[in-house]
């Protein structure tokens, strides 16, 4: 298989052999990229060996219906949609997981496969209760446009008119139902293969299949870490993030409360696609336009406290480098990794509990804003705090998750009062009537509607690195980054794990000490690589390393588990180049130099960063979770 | 060793570790080319060619390859490689060191039913005796370089398990559940190297093969089916158990073997095989006729075919491994339609789409379970026309509103 095609879960650790893509021998065949001529449909085409009649009929514009198959996903061949005939097998083959190893001649659309497909959506239909009008998914289901695309008028054998399990609401970022769940087992996949977390499997056997938690337990109760990858892959409504958006109308119809929204940078590059615009399209000043005719009272950016993020967390580490290389503590740890994203911030208190000492104590952007407006502006401008509603537009459904912490109420408010995903508030505004693609633009409220570019892109797998390098290496060497138009290229991509190395060749005075010394960092995004890379510091591995950038999420924030869906590698490259085009646009591209910034250090956070008033609303502490399945320390909060 | 058995394979004269020695002289090539010759097929029931599958493994490049035996005797009314285990654990060990020697494996499995848990005992014993005779370990027999020993690993009474790659799954620590085919285990099996999974009675009749030779085999059984097989007869009849017969013999001859009477059908190759209405009765047990994994069971005239269907669709339905759609959602549908049979609640109209489902359930299913699982009720529907009657109202079929 092509690497750079590989599905994005191919090579952990926790991938089955079996569902990995088959390595086709070509020995006797001559080269090993052996071209193979097959017939589809009687058109004749070459491919490489080792590629699925599925990927063949894809690349001659022949579509075969597909359910079970993911483009990020190992094979699994279960929902048996995309059957087809292939000469000279005397049953039907399925064509997403049929490695092709030699000549074949293949017909996609014969009568014994037509009825094949329509019975198997009989078969589909006839567990999946529930109605499509009143579910989350109404019009993005895969089942549904199957049921449509092969014209079902009846349900043939028969159609379930009770619901058979309870749905499973305990957790406060992802709900189950599995009245709707049709065993595609994306779920599953997604959560032992690709984020290696493991939450979720098959139980039992037959018609009692069912997939379940460890013993069946309610989600809150298990090592869940919210990331949401499984929504983002359920080709039906079996899986949805707890939606909040009936309180946030609540209190935006309540005279006394007054309603902000922060908006996160990922979603602004996405949210345009639940209105039908490709993949890639930024919106973010008809987004602000929309959200204040919505009836919020004002539209904040997230990246403001993102570039918050760059100097708490990069002083953070600088404090760490010297007080490990001029005071020769012993105890610093090092590297440091990022703590902005709360998947993956949950996913190391679970299964790595004993390295909680190497995350950056900073809370993520979300909650520093809601640290911020519930201080600062609320003080600035004469509201009392307790009549402030906070609302953020996140790309996350774990964001959901953080706005309940126990300990994220610094202020003696919750920072966050709702989190809702970029799927939840495009149903607000097309509740509203409101036509987002063709809305005229607006900027951000003052004072905390200024990002810089370093900000935006934390949006996708790297930018809390580039950006946390461009400000950091200002500060010690006192010049910008030597990389041009501070791209730092190194840091981009969509490898699973990257590392850059940055000589500081000059020093100011007060960082003399790093002079000569080379900043060694790395990149991972999925929770699988961020295995990896724990594995690495366990082993020992990462002596020399500095700072370490994880996401949770494929992609980082803008793959989120908010995100629109359907989701694919295509499409979140898409959506981070759109990120990176915005940001080279924008008037100020270096945290530090954000004049509102600088201005709530002068202003409130007096003692600069790492500060007394920082670490009281800016930082935060964490939970040593283990993976002890139960209720003490599972999802729910604290007692 | 007999214990009053006789068959002209499996239960012949045979002195232990001939065929081992055999092998050993003859090379790797030669025995492959042995077994080839010999025209032998799957005794499991699917008939594969045993030394096209062994060649497939002994040509592959990979580092390390694999012998598994498959001793998952599931199939309801199989009982015949519990004889060879219990009674001749020598004679299908020693044709699995032979497969070993003669495809490069250093690693065999013997994948054992988790019922029958009691013979682990006399099983573990025998694999010691060998270990001591040197027949298993290092430099098997004097032959430098050769060394192979058994795992025994134990299956935990999954149906499913049966299936070569579930089985694969299973000894690899994973739920049992049939992989992809392609690829097959004989390119990517065990661990993903090349895997050899046999029936326990396969591996049996090699070490026959190899004392004997490839065209004494031959000699016995059909032209397209040498040999013999072991069939495991139950039900309706005096004498019930494990009978071996050279491939051609036909139902009725075999009946008489039994002593049955008055029967009315007969099952072959148990809940996933066909059911076999008196008229067809000179059908022959061979792989262009009738292919059996050993179960046959007899029906006298008292029994009712669509209970007899509906048991085996109630096993199905327990049995499938839920995975694939066809298997997991058409079995229970194939159930409750032969219930509606039985009540007179089936028309044509739904009977028509009923078989339309078994078609996809038995070309789309990912494995052979699934696939196999409506042969009962196909069978039922074409051969038995007189024990069910059809209704002209549809009390099934929900039309949606508007």
């Amino acid at each position: 298989m092509d690497n750079n095609k590989r599905p994005f879960s191919q090579d952990t650790s926790r991938a089955p052999i079996s569902q990995r893509g088959q390595e086709v021998e070509t020995i006797g065949r001559g080269a090993s990229k052996a071209k193979i001529k097959i017939t589809i449909d009687d058109i004749e085409i070459k491919v490489p060996a080792g590629i699925t009649i599925l990927e063949a009929a894809k690349s001659v514009n022949i579509k075969i219906p597909t359910l079970c198959q993911h483009d990020d996903l190992c094979l699994a061949g279960v929902c048996r949609m995309c059957v087809v005939e292939v000469e000279g097998q005397r049953t039907l083959q399925a064509a997403c997981s049929y490695p092709i190893s030699e000549p074949v001649n293949v017909k996609t659309y014969s009568p014994r496969v037509r009825r094949a497909r329509h019975n198997i959506i009989q078969l589909l239909l006839k567990n999946h209760y529930g109605e499509c009008y009143s579910c989350s998914r109404n019009n993005n289901c895969e089942l549904q446009s199957l049921a449509k695309e092969y014209g079902v008028s009846t349900y043939k054998f028969g159609h379930i008119d009770n619901p058979r399990y309870e749905k499973d609401t305990s957790s406060y970022s992802v709900e189950r139902d599995m009245d709707k769940c049709v065993l595609c087992r994306r779920c599953v996949r997604t959560c032992i293969d690709l984020q290696e977390v493991g939450v979720l499997e098959a139980a039992d056997r037959g018609s009692g299949t069912k997939i379940v938690t460890y013993m069946d337990k309610p989600l809150e109760d298990v090592i869940c870490i919210n990331c949401g990858q499984c929504i983002n892959r359920c080709p039906t409504g079996a899986l949805k993030a707890k939606d909040p958006s009936q309180a946030v109308w609540e209190a935006i119809d309540d005279p006394s409360k007054h309603v902000v929204m922060q908006t996160a940078p990922s979603p602004r590059a996405a949210i345009g696609e639940e209105f039908g615009l490709p993949p890639g399209t930024s919106v973010t000043k008809k987004l602000n336009t929309a959200i204040k005719r919505m009836g919020f009272d004002r539209a904040f950016d997230t990246n403001f406290t993102a570039d918050l993020t760059i100097m708490e967390e990069g002083t953070e580490l600088l404090l760490r480098l010297k007080k490990a290389l001029v005071d020769k503590d012993k105890n610093v740890a090092l590297p440091l990794f990022t703590s902005c994203s709360p998947g993956w911030v949950k996913y190391i208190e679970y299964f790595y509990p004993e390295k909680l000492n190497h995350l950056s104590t900073a809370k993520s952007p979300q909650q520093m804003f809601g640290a911020v407006v519930k201080t600062w502006y609320a003080k600035t401008n004469n509201i009392d705090p307790k009549n402030i509603v906070s609302v953020s537009l996140m790309p996350c459904s774990a964001k959901k998750f953080e706005c309940e912490r126990p300990e994220m109420n610094a202020s003696g408010f919750r920072d966050v009062d709702h989190a809702l995903t970029t799927r939840e508030l495009a149903g607000m505004i097309k509740e509203c009537g409101i036509d987002l693609p063709n809305l005229p633009e607006s900027n951000f409220d003052d004072p905390l509607g200024t990002g810089t570019g370093a900000a935006l892109i934390f949006g996708a797998t790297g930018g809390v690195m580039e950006a946390a390098i461009r400000t950091a290496y200002e500060i010690v060497s006192g010049s910008e980054v030597p990389f041009d138009k501070l791209r730092i290229t190194p840091v981009r991509g969509m490898d699973g794990v990257r590392t850059a190395e940055i000589p500081i060749k000059k020093a100011v005075d007060a960082w003399k000490f790093l002079e000569g010394a080379t900043l060694k960092v790395m990149i991972g995004h999925g929770t699988a690589n961020a295995k990896k890379i724990m594995d690495m510091l366990c082993q020992g591995e990462l002596e020399g390393y500095h700072f370490i950038e994880i996401m949770a999420c494929p992609g980082g924030c803008l793959g989120g588990g908010g995100q629109p869906i359907p989701t694919s590698p295509e499409i979140r490259e898409a959506r981070a180049k759109a990120i990176y085009a915005e940001e080279e646009g924008l008037p100020y591209r270096k945290s530090h130099e954000n004049p509102f910034i600088k201005k709530i250090y002068k202003d409130f956070l007096v003692e600069g960063p790492c500060g007394r008033t920082s670490h009281k609303l800016l930082h935060t502490s964490y939970t040593a979770r283990g993976k002890w399945i139960g209720k003490e320390k599972g999802n729910r909060k604290k007692a | 060793m007999k214990i009053g058995r006789e068959g002209p394979v499996i239960f012949s004269e045979i002195e232990p570790y001939a065929g081992l020695k055999n092998a050993l002289n003859l090379g790797k090539t030669k025995v492959r080319d042995t077994v080839r010759d010999s025209n032998l097929k799957g005794r499991g029931g699917a008939g594969f060619p045993t030394g096209l599958k062994w060649n497939f493994v002994a040509v592959s490049p990979a580092e390390k390859k694999y012998v598994v035996c498959n001793a998952d005797e599931g199939e309801p009314g199989t009982f015949k490689d519990r004889v060879l285990l219990t009674e001749y654990p020598g004679l299908f060990l020693e044709g699995m060191i032979i497969g070993a020697f003669s495809i490069g494996a250093k690693q065999g499995f013997l994948y054992l039913r988790g019922e029958y848990k009691s013979f682990l005992g006399i099983l573990e014993k025998k694999l010691e005796e060998m270990r001591k005779d040197g027949v298993l370990g290092t430099d098997i027999m004097g032959k430098k370089g050769f060394s192979f020993d058994i795992e025994i690993r134990m299956g935990s009474g999954a149906y499913v398990c049966g299936e070569e790659t579930a089985l694969i799954e299973s000894i690899e620590g994973n739920r049992g559940e049939p992989r992809n085919r392609p690829p097959f285990p004989a390119n990517t099996g065990y661990n993903g190297y090349p895997t050899v999974v046999n029936n326990v009675e396969t591996f049996a009749v090699v070490t026959h093969i190899l004392v004997k030779g490839a065209e004494w085999f031959k000699s016995i059984g059909t032209e397209k089916s040498a040999g013999s097989k072991l069939l495991s007869i139950s039900g309706d009849c005096k004498k019930p158990g494990v009978y071996e017969i050279p491939f051609g013999t036909s139902i009725k001859e075999i009946l008489k073997m039994a002593d049955a009477k008055d029967t009315k059908a007969v099952q072959v190759g148990g809940a996933s095989g066909v059911c076999i209405a008196k008229s067809r009765f000179d059908r022959k047990i061979a792989y262009e006729d009738l292919s059996t994994g050993g179960s046959f069971i007899i029906f006298n005239q008292s029994r009712n075919i669509i209970d007899a269907a509906k048991n085996f669709l109630q096993f199905f339905e327990e049995e499938s491994c839920g995975q694939c759609t066809p298997c997991r959602e058409g079995i229970p549908v194939l159930l409750e339609g032969v219930e509606m049979l039985k009540a007179g609640e089936c028309t044509q109209v739904y009977l028509k789409e009923l078989l339309s489902l078994s078609e996809t359930m038995q070309l789309a299913s990912k494995c052979g379970l699934g696939q196999s699982a409506p042969n009962m009720f196909i069978s039922v529907i074409d051969n038995f026309k007189k024990e069910y009657t059809l209704s002209k109202v549809n009390k099934k079929e929900k039309k949606f509103n508007g």
